[in-house]
Order: structure tokens, then C-alpha cells, then sequence
């Protein structure tokens, strides 16, 4: 085998690299570059602007965390909007749910749900559930139309630099916030604490959802493909608690099979460590 | 091949970076090697063509070589008969207009809401401005354009003035009946001087109101920096053919550097040359991202983004669909509250905020989605800050009532008062928010109650208030004499 090797700067000062079989996909579409690599460690996965966003060993990680989560907190939802995931993993998990009724995805970039379909099979297969509309456009523009629609928004954006950018805005934030029902949650990508540019980020998007929802936290995952490993998630709500509303009974009734989140790993994801405390603290 | 797609100047200054020629003439920088930050800050580049005229690259007090040949190429790309390639903004450029069609107590009529830079003009030639009501829009608080009505009355009030000058189009986007306005002025001698600091786009783009000089003007100031692309501060003045241009640049040469920025100037050349080659597309592309901005935001509701729907065929003669004017006088805020919470609240800089208006600058350096953001950011505040629409200041039109000419005025005897005990008196001093620029009082004139309740409430507004000696604009220069 050719010594192929895709390497991700995760900072100016440190790569991230993985061993590449071959390239099964490349291309510019009118949003950013997208490339799909197939590798003997992590399987398929797919880049948006040279940036990973998902491998097949790991998105179990990323799509049960944004989804579950939620789910568990409130288990009447029925009405949910996803931005971004182009690549269907969240719908996959949402379809887990025969409570959800009707899930509304608005994607900007056509081609990434293309190419999902054609070479990751493993996530987009959450396309084909019947309550998934797909709207192609722009996600901000869609939820300000809105008005107290949606039990849950899950914002799975990329990095704020690129399309995404618009995803990572106050505007954006209070547009949700209004979109939402009264017992309304949003979940959000919120990048990672640890390098100083995520953690610039994460702790701007923090504030801005902080000023914004009445309610507002973060949660963590291990993912293994993202930079340091250490991924965070936002939980915000016009009052919902993602502890003290918990629950736990009602989810595990539901029989939903999970690779990764359970019950108590739920409670496990809000507990943070202390400079991710204090990090957070400064921007409320 | 088009001649338009050449660009003399820049390909000079990318022969000179070629030719690495030893620098023993100013700047001291030497192509950025004796300011190691600066050139880090800007690049290598940017410092490379930061150069001193010399015999390759011209001279711009005056030109014989390559900046002649970039001023034809813009001049032939503008319809006009000579152009000018300006260093000091578009001030420089109306300034220069000014001083060369009229002398001390020369008469020239012109709308008030004209920009400082017009009446600055008048301070240091000594000429007698005759103002034209321009018609206003209580609804929107803003001034108009010119009746052609109201500028004939003009004229024939003051048959030996020697100029009429129109602003193409106002900062709002406000055009006048500029062809008429030129054939009633060049049928009594008079000539036509266009303000174009914001109408660049109007000699390139696709169904745009008429440029100055194809309905015929004299002279006009073209701020090729605002819808042109090049450079803050560059600029460009042209010149139809009845106007003699050696007598016009030994205007300039008055009060223009003799170190004309490169890097101003090759900014001149190049967005010329992108706009006689791409013009079309470009403000077509604008032209779409305004109108589709204007569509979402009426419908969040209260705000008002007006357009061709107000042209009225006379003060409202045409209208420039590039320009985002946003009426915010529903939402109980002034356009002035919403600037300010766009820009703390949301990241978000716009152009300005008056009374009752925002205007966003949109171009061809746009993207989709910032106006995005900025529609779902007016939405947001509305929806966070909307209040009774009470207390809200109804901007009328204040006719000036001109006691002195502006130079009299500005260099007569004077005492400074404060604000509140000016009432009555003649200021000796221009008082304006900026921007717009646009003077609320201007030197000469008489100030009254009403100015001064303007002035407050502006400044309670959090309107930025220039012109007054007094920083804080709480006390004026008012004129010791009197006409008795």
C-alpha cells in the first residue's frame, strides 16, 4: 500500500493524520470543497474545506450526543428542526423516536447531502425516514420565518469560518429562540475548549447563547477525530433543565439502542472540568 | 483588444517592482525595509509601490505620462472629456469643482442638503451660496432632491449666478431631474456641478438613473472609493467639454500634496478598469442583493426599506436601487438607536443612522450571508426593542436663513456661547452629525430654536455631532455684529 497520509492542522503546530486508502470523492461545490477519503482505521470519511467532520468509527459519538440528550430531557417532542447535517446522521438517530412527528432539515449545501448519499451510506440512511423534509438554504434565513414551531433545534454546524459562520451569530441565537415552542431546547455544535482559537470560539458562542436563552449549558464527548478529542455540546432551553427535568424512566422505556450515550453517561457530560468551568463562568 | 482593459499606471508600477531600481529618493522607508512592523502590518507588497513620483511613473500635479494615460482611460470609461485622479477624497474633488467655477461674491444655487465639503468650498472662495428647498418626506424625514420648479424660481431670483450644483443622488439614494436642471442652467449661462460621491455605479450599472455627465453636466466629484472599489480617500473629478482643464488642475495643485499616494492612485486605475470591463455584472449582482434585503426586511414589519415606489417625477425624480435606506421611525427607534445596536449588539457596521433611517452599504464585496445576518439582526430587534412610537423628534426641513456668506461668517469677529443662548444669533460655524455630513447649521446663517432642539435631541440620540470649535458641541461661535 502507498504511504497516503491526510493530515488536518488542528493548530498551526499540530496535525492530526490518518492513514488514507484512496480518495472516493472530490470536488468544489458553490459553498466550500468537498472530499470523501476512505482509510483501515476509521472507514469513509468526509471533509467540508479540508476539515473533517465525520469518520464511520467515531460520528456514533457526535450524532448520539447531539440527539439523545435532548430527547431524554424532554421526551414529548414532536416537532424538530436540524441545521446543517448534511450527512444524515442525526437523522438517523432522531428516527429512533415514534414520538417525533415531523423533523424539517435545512441544509445550504445540496451537494454535501449528494455525496453523503452515494458514499456514506452509514449516516445518510436518515434520509430516508418519511417525516425528514429537506429544504436546501440558508439556516438562518429559515428559522426567523419561523414562530413557535419547534420543540427542538439541533444546530449541526461546521467550524464558524465558511458557511457555518451565520450558525454561530447572536441574530441567529434569538431567531431560534423565538422559533422555539414553550418547553423549546436547542442543541448546538460548540466547539472545543482546549486549543486557543476553539476555545475563543466556544466561549463566544457560549456568551451570545448565554444573553439570549433564559436557560444555557454545555455538555462533553470524547470524540477521537476532532481536535484534542475533547468535544463540547450546547443545551439551551426556555427553561427545560438538562438535569433537573432529566428522564431517565421515560427514556429507557423507549428501548432506544445506543453505542454510546446512556442515562448515566447523561449526567456524567454536564460535569465539567474546571478551567472548562471557568471558561464558561467568565461569559455568563 | 479594449482598451479599457489596460491599466498604465499599475503596469508601470509592476515594471518598477520588476526592474528592483535603488531607492535614494523618499519615502525613507525604502520599499518598506526601514519600517519592519508597518511592512509586516500591510505586506511586502503594499510597501513595494508606496513610491515617490519619478520620471517612469509621472507626476500627478502634473501629468505627462502614465497617470495621463490612466486619466484618459477613465475619462473615455466615465463619457467625460477629462478626468482627474484625486487624492484627497471626494471633498477634494468638490472642492476643486467649486473653486473653479465660482470667485469671491460669485452667486451659486445649490439644494441644502448638500455635503460639508460644498460649503467648506464656499468658506475659502468667498462665494454666496442661494439655497433651493429641497423638498422633504415627513413620513421619512429626509430631504429630497431639487424641484426643477424650485431651481428654475432659483434662477430666475439670481440670473447672474454663475453655477447650480445637484447632488447625484442624495447619500439616501434621492436623484433630482438632473437633465432638465442642465438645460434650464446652460440656457441662462449657468454651469452644472453633480455631487456623485454616491453614484459611481451609475456610469457602469444597468438601469441606474443617469450619470452627470451623460445628462450633461459640467463638472462632477465622483467618489470612486464608495461604489467603485478603489482605495479610501481616492477619488475622481471630471470634466465635461465646455470646462477647460489646465485652468481646473492649477485649481487642484492650490491645495493638493505634490506626493500623491501609488498606491491611491494605481487603486483608481485597476477599479476602473474592473469596472469597464465587469460594471454590468457587478452592480447588477448589488442591484439584487439590495433588492432581495429590501423584500425581507418589510416583511419583519415597521421597518420601511423604500425605492423606486417614491419616485414622483420631480423631488423624488429617480431613485438608486443599490442603496439599502431602511425608515426605522415605526419601531419607536431612531435609525441612529438601531446603528448603534447592530454594531453592539450584533457585530454588524453599517454606513450610518440619522434620525429615522439606517442606510447598509451594500457591494459587490458581499455575501449572501451577511445579509443574512443583518436581515434576521433588524428582525431581532424588533422583536427585543421595538417601543411606542412617543417622543420621536419629526425631523422637518429647516430653511436656513442666510445672513452672511459662509467665508464672511467663518472669519468675521465672533464670541462663543453656549448651545442654549444662541438662539437669533449668526453662527460663525458648521454644525452637522456625521455622517451624513450634512450641516444641521452652516456659517452665516441664523440659528434658531428649532436648530437648537435639533441639536440636542440628535445628541441625545447619540448622534456624533462635528463642526464646532467646542468638541462637545455644547457651546457655538456666533457672530459680535449685526446688520443693523
Amino acid at each position: 500500500m502507498d504511504d497516503l497520509w491526510y493530515s488536518e492542522y488542528h493548530t498551526e503546530n499540530v496535525r492530526f493524520s490518518i492513514r488514507v486508502t484512496r480518495q472516493l470523492h472530490s470536488e468544489k461545490s458553490d459553498y466550500q470543497r468537498i472530499a470523501v477519503y476512505e482509510t483501515p482505521e476509521f472507514g469513509r470519511f468526509l471533509t467540508l474545506d479540508g476539515v473533517m467532520m465525520l469518520t464511520e468509527r467515531d460520528e456514533f459519538i457526535y450524532h448520539e450526543m447531539i440527539t439523545h440528550i435532548p430527547m431524554a430531557v424532554n421526551p414529548d417532542i414532536r416537532r424538530v428542526l436540524v441545521i446543517g447535517a448534511g450527512d444524515g446522521g442525526v437523522l438517523r438517530e432522531l428516527a429512533k423516536y415514534d414520538s417525533v412527528e415531523e423533523i424539517d432539515l435545512v441544509e445550504i449545501d445540496r451537494r454535501v447531502i449528494e455525496v453523503c448519499r452515494e458514499f456514506l451510506p452509514q449516516t445518510a440512511c436518515g434520509f430516508d425516514n418519511p417525516k425528514v423534509r429537506v429544504l436546501i438554504g440558508d439556516g438562518i434565513r429559515h428559522v426567523r420565518r419561523v414562530d413557535n414551531r419547534y420543540d427542538l433545534i439541533i444546530v449541526d454546524s461546521t467550524d464558524p469560518t465558511g458557511p457555518g459562520e451565520v450558525l454561530f451569530t447572536k441574530e441567529f441565537y434569538g431567531s431560534c429562540l423565538h422559533a422555539l415552542t414553550e418547553h423549546g431546547i436547542m442543541v448546538n455544535q460548540h466547539e472545543s475548549p482546549f486549543y486557543a482559537a476553539d476555545a475563543q470560539t466556544m466561549q463566544r458562542t457560549h456568551r451570545r447563547i448565554a444573553q439570549t436563552f433564559p436557560l444555557a449549558r454545555v455538555y462533553q464527548a470524547h470524540i477521537p477525530t476532532y481536535p484534542s478529542g475533547h468535544w463540547l455540546f450546547g443545551f439551551a432551553s426556555k427553561g427545560l433543565h438538562p438535569l433537573r427535568d432529566f428522564q431517565p424512566a421515560l427514556w429507557e422505556a423507549l428501548g432506544i439502542r445506543t453505542k454510546y450515550y446512556t442515562p448515566h453517561l447523561h449526567r456524567g457530560a454536564f460535569y465539567l472540568p474546571k478551567y472548562v468551568e471557568d471558561m464558561l463562568a467568565d461569559n455568563e | 483588444m479594449n482598451r479599457q482593459s489596460e491599466a498604465p499606471l499599475y503596469e508601470a508600477l509592476l515594471r518598477l517592482r520588476e526592474n528592483r531600481i535603488v531607492p535614494f529618493d523618499v519615502p525613507g522607508h525604502k520599499r518598506g525595509r526601514g519600517s519592519p512592523e508597518l511592512t509586516a502590518f500591510l505586506g511586502e507588497a503594499c510597501m513595494s509601490v508606496d513610491v515617490n513620483s519619478m520620471k517612469p511613473l509621472d507626476n500627478l500635479c502634473h501629468p505627462t505620462g502614465v497617470i495621463r494615460e490612466a486619466e484618459a482611460l477613465a475619462a473615455e470609461a466615465f463619457g467625460a472629456a477629462h478626468a482627474f485622479f484625486m487624492v484627497g477624497g471626494t471633498t477634494s474633488s468638490v472642492q476643486a469643482m467649486v473653486l473653479s467655477s465660482v470667485k469671491r461674491g460669485d452667486r451659486i444655487i445649490l439644494p441644502r442638503n448638500v455635503h460639508q465639503s460644498v460649503i467648506n468650498a464656499l468658506v475659502l472662495c468667498g462665494a454666496v451660496p442661494v439655497y433651493v428647498n429641497p423638498r422633504t418626506d415627513r413620513r421619512l424625514g429626509i430631504s429630497l432632491g431639487m424641484s426643477v420648479r424650485d431651481v428654475a424660481a432659483a434662477i430666475d431670483a439670481h440670473p447672474d449666478a454663475k453655477a447650480v450644483l445637484v447632488n447625484n443622488p442624495t447619500y439616501y439614494g434621492i436623484c433630482s431631474d438632473i437633465r432638465s436642471i442642465v438645460s434650464l442652467a446652460h440656457s441662462r449661462g449657468m454651469r452644472v456641478l453633480a455631487d456623485e460621491a454616491h453614484g459611481t455605479h451609475f456610469y457602469f450599472g444597468e438601469h441606474m438613473p443617469v450619470s452627470a455627465m451623460a445628462a450633461g453636466a459640467d463638472m462632477a466629484s465622483v467618489s470612486m472609493h464608495k461604489s467603485g472599489g478603489s482605495l479610501t480617500q481616492s477619488s475622481l473629478l471630471l470634466c465635461g467639454g465646455g470646462v477647460n482643464p489646465d485652468y481646473v488642475r492649477q485649481i487642484i495643485n492650490l491645495t493638493q500634496t505634490t506626493s500623491g499616494s501609488y498606491l491611491l492612485l494605481s487603486s483608481l486605475d485597476l477599479s476602473r478598469r474592473n469596472l469597464a470591463l465587469r460594471g454590468p455584472e457587478i452592480f447588477a449582482k448589488v442591484s439584487r442583493f439590495a433588492q432581495y434585503a429590501r423584500e425581507e426586511i418589510n416583511a419583519i414589519g415597521d421597518y420601511y426599506a423604500y425605492s423606486r415606489e417614491l419616485v414622483n417625477g420631480d423631488s423624488i425624480f429617480d431613485f438608486d436601487e443599490t442603496k439599502l435606506s431602511v425608515n426605522t421611525l415605526d419601531l419607536g427607534l431612531a435609525g441612529i438607536e438601531v446603528y448603534d445596536l447592530l454594531r453592539d449588539e450584533y457585530d454588524i457596521q453599517i454606513e450610518f443612522g440619522d434620525l429615522g433611517n439606517i442606510l447598509a452599504y451594500i457591494s459587490v464585496g458581499d455575501k449572501t450571508k451577511n445579509i443574512e445576518r443583518l436581515i434576521s439582526a433588524l428582525g431581532e430587534i424588533r422583536r427585543l426593542y421595538r417601543r411606542e412610537r412617543v417622543g420621536m423628534l419629526e425631523s422637518e426641513y429647516i430653511a436656513p436663513c442666510v445672513e452672511l456668506s459662509p467665508q464672511e461668517a467663518f472669519y468675521a469677529e465672533k464670541t462663543s456661547l453656549p448651545l442654549e443662548e444662541c438662539e437669533d444669533r449668526v453662527s460663525c460655524e458648521f454644525v452637522m452629525c456625521y455622517p451624513p455630513g450634512i450641516p444641521i447649521v452652516a456659517p452665516g446663517e441664523r440659528v434658531t430654536g428649532q436648530i437648537i432642539r435639533y441639536i440636542r435631541y440628535a445628541r441625545e440620540k447619540g448622534c456624533v455631532i462635528t463642526g464646532p470649535e467646542c468638541m462637545d458641541s455644547s457651546r457655538l461661535n456666533v457672530w459680535k455684529g449685526s446688520r443693523e
